[in-house]
């Protein structure tokens, strides 16, 4: 007994069966025949990269990472860790310069803030897109973000007073996008939490959570974000008594545990105090709290679970909350990736492969036909939008708009 | 999170017992630990006597099943008893199901057994003949080998059945037999009888190795009826810790949600056998690890098995203890809320292939005597 526990490897490798279910549920598998498929990338593979790096295979570049695999695995193997920990570990080769840029989310959002509105527009081009695919591989058929000509950060700096006087207090992880792109969804939160009686504060000084600088090869400095993160997430729940709420599904697998699995970056003291806003929202409303409807709120709304979503666990709340507000009529989607996991499907090499796993989930959107869909992750919203026409709303959002 | 029931384990056993539930109206979650042993579904449940109620709950998720006592063909060439069975698997009256058969595989295909099959039928007096199909839309597959799978290979023959039909009929001489891999009709249950219906023979499918596609097909379907029907799957989650208190279980604590507990009124244990670690099994004993119930097991460990490979194995007899209700015992007593279901009942003899009828009626059992309180 005691003998097996300290042989236990990291990641669970050796509790692979070999059953293949994983293999049934690979996204990638299905669109793209160079990639070996999770049972052959992971634990498969890391027996023989133990015994020899040599065996280390370029093709785990492949991987989405969206960790279908693990949600899968009947055995609790960590497939999807396996294989970026083996590229983190073994692939030195270093990243071109178009995913350095891809990966650099937080230095992308400062630069073009200033000029957003031309950045906006200038990516919306047809030849920036030609020239960006010409000279960076960027795919031309994807769809850039747009950026926002002010930042959150700003816009909740001006209403810190305002917000220390509610009675209960949280921090808000907001990460890059609600920061550069989006602030309309901190905003939205902002409303929410305000009407439960909840003040909003931020993070002494986030950065990125990292997720695109792990998968883009660029370890190194994903710790170092991880480090700092790690401190603020301290600061503010060990010295201020605050829980940090997020509303991106990847950023809080990311902060509680891409942090301590695949970058050994410790967060055991903190990881339990980080949680996705819905979740937190539906606590407070199972212990009694209320939120109070607009009586003449009409929504068809079909929600799609976002991957990193099901790995954590958690869509139970995001549904819960949708289909509590009257007036909402409410579709789950299937359990499927979207395909665009967050810089992949930007790379020219697997637009393709990106569009062809996302199309069962387009198909099941076109057929529903609701007026929103709902979805808790910025770069699922990008694709869906992209892919299908529909309009992609976070829960938080649409609950902005449903309550008084 | 409270609940009239939560099920821990998403198998067979559980996904039957949470479409019951919420049929009555009661609001269940099931919580999984990543997918169960319907990935390796023979497709029968060959303990089950004909009843209406369970084909009736089966049809409504758009399983596709049939009752016709008989024999089928084992993956390995041998017949065996069954008669509730999913579509995709033929029952006969007797093994002697023809006079010549033709054995068709995919080229590069390794899960299927074609030359145990050519065996097998061979002793029933059929004669074989076994033939590669070397279909161009498979390449894409052979650039990873590894990969080449039954459900991989489901996702490219299905959209072309029509073209697999008409090579199989090229083939064909004067047979009256034609065996298939189970490799068919992933998304829709109707594909393999569109397939028997285009080829002038009796067409068989044989069971591959895992995942087992008719399997995967009954758990995506049995999983969609479940959340249709309001039931909340909590998929890819384990229970780590269990609440209980004076004989009751109040709640349970899971990876995933941590400090956030589920709670309910009855709890249903549904979590399998060893594979799926609902009995766990270490040198010195055999134990449930969720909540450490009462296992009925040999405690000499030389008794556990049978060096026999193939013969009976003691230790697939293990499991857990219950009363006459299907409620676990915990040090003798039973927990008044708690009720037992699936193959972590133990006696599930593979060799009868119970497994899957077992987990049956013992879901619809628990469920009804949930549904009673």
């Amino acid at each position: 007994m005691k003998l097996q526990e300290h042989t236990k490897s990291r990641h669970n490798f050796e509790e692979c069966m070999k059953c293949t279910v994983c293999t049934a549920f690979c996204p990638v598998l299905q669109a793209n025949p160079l990639y070996p498929g999770p049972k052959q990338a992971g634990p498969d593979g890391e027996r023989l990269r133990l015994k020899d790096p040599y065996f280390f295979n370029q093709a785990l570049k492949y991987c989405l990472n969206c960790k279908r695999c693990e949600v899968a695995c009947p055995s609790g193997v960590a497939v999807a860790d396996l294989i970026q920990a083996a590229r983190i570990k073994y692939d030195h080769t270093p990243p071109k310069l178009r995913d350095q840029l891809l990966a650099s989310t937080d230095m992308m959002g400062s630069l073009a803030r200033p000029f957003a509105p031309l950045v906006s527009f200038a990516t919306g081009l047809g030849i920036t897109k030609s020239m960006m695919d010409a000279m960076l591989k960027i795919d031309h058929r994807r769809n850039f973000p747009k950026y926002s000509g002010r930042s959150f950060e700003s816009w909740l700096k001006r209403r810190k007073k305002e917000q220390a006087a509610f009675p209960e207090q949280v921090a808000y992880y907001h990460g890059c996008y609600v920061n550069y792109n989006y602030p309309q969804l901190g905003k939205d939160l902002v409303k929410v939490l305000n009407a439960l009686g909840i003040g909003v504060q931020m993070l002494e000084k986030e950065k990125c959570c990292g997720i695109a600088l792990i998968t883009n090869g660029m370890s190194a400095k994903a710790t170092r974000n991880a480090s700092h993160n790690v401190a603020q997430l301290r600061q503010a729940v060990l010295e201020r008594g605050l829980k940090v709420v997020t509303t991106s599904s990847t950023c809080t697998l990311t902060l509680r545990d891409e942090y301590p699995n695949l970058l050994g970056v410790d967060n055991a003291d903190v990881r339990e105090s980080v949680l996705l806003a819905t979740r937190l929202i539906c606590e407070k409303l199972e212990k009694g709290a209320t939120l109070q409807f607009k009586a003449d709120y009409h929504k068809k709304i079909a929600y799609h679970t976002p991957c990193h979503l099901e790995r954590l666990g958690w869509g139970v709340f995001s549904e819960r909350l949708l289909q509590m507000i009257p007036g909402v009529e409410f579709t789950l989607l299937d359990s499927a990736c979207c395909g665009i996991s967050g810089t992949y499907g930007f790379k020219k090499e697997n637009y393709d492969t990106s569009q062809a796993i996302g199309e069962a989930l387009f198909s099941q959107i076109r057929s529903v036909n609701p007026d929103v869909v709902a979805c808790d992750c910025e770069t699922c919203k990008w694709q869906i939008e992209m892919s299908t026409g529909y309009t992609v709303m976070n829960p938080i959002s649409i609950l902005a708009e449903a309550i008084v | 999170m409270k609940y009239d029931a939560v099920i821990i384990g998403g198998g067979l056993s559980g996904l039957v017992a949470g479409i019951t539930l919420q049929k009555a109206g009661k609001s269940t979650a099931i919580i999984s630990t990543g997918q169960n042993a319907l990935y390796f579904f023979s497709g029968t449940f060959e303990s089950l006597q004909e009843d209406r109620r369970i084909q009736e709950l089966f049809t409504e998720a758009g399983v596709r099943v049939h009752y016709t006592p008989g024999v089928r063909l084992t993956p390995m060439g041998s017949f065996r008893e069954s008669a509730l069975s999913l579509e995709d698997i033929d029952l006969f009256p007797s093994a002697k199901i023809g006079r010549k058969a033709l054995i068709v595989n995919f080229l590069g295909y390794h899960d299927f057994f074609s030359s145990f099959l050519a065996e097998g039928l061979e002793k029933q007096g059929l004669q074989c003949r076994v033939r590669f199909l070397n279909l161009p839309e498979l390449e894409r597959l052979e650039q990873s080998p590894s990969e080449m799978r039954s459900v991989q290979i489901a996702r490219v023959v299905d959209p072309i059945w029509e073209k697999v039909v008409q090579e199989v009929r090229l083939l064909l001489k004067d047979e009256d037999t034609v065996v298939l891999p189970q490799v068919f009709g992933l998304q829709d249950g109707a594909v393999p009888d569109r397939i028997r219906q285009g080829i002038p023979a009796r067409v068989v499918f044989a069971g591959t190795l895992p995942p087992s596609v008719p399997g995967v097909r009954t758990q995506m379907l049995l999983k969609k009826r479940y959340q249709l029907l309001g039931g909340v799957y909590l998929m890819g989650d384990e229970v780590v810790r269990a609440h209980v208190h004076e004989g009751v279980v109040h709640s349970v604590a899971t990876r995933n949600l941590d400090n956030h507990y589920v709670e309910a009124s009855a709890f249903i244990l549904s979590t399998g056998s060893y594979f799926s670690k609902g009995l766990v099994a270490n040198p010195f004993q055999v134990y449930e690890p969720v909540f450490g119930l009462d296992v009925d097991y040999r405690e000499n460990r030389n008794e556990w098995y049978n060096p026999a490979f193939a013969e009976d194995q003691p230790y697939m007899h293990f499991g857990v203890k219950t009363d006459g209700q299907l409620r676990a015992l915990k040090d003798g007593q039973p927990l008044e809320n708690l009720y037992v279901a699936g193959s972590v009942l133990g006696d599930t003899h593979p060799e009868l292939g119970t497994a899957a009828g077992l987990a049956v009626r013992s879901a619809l059992a628990v469920a009804d005597r949930i549904m009673e309180l």
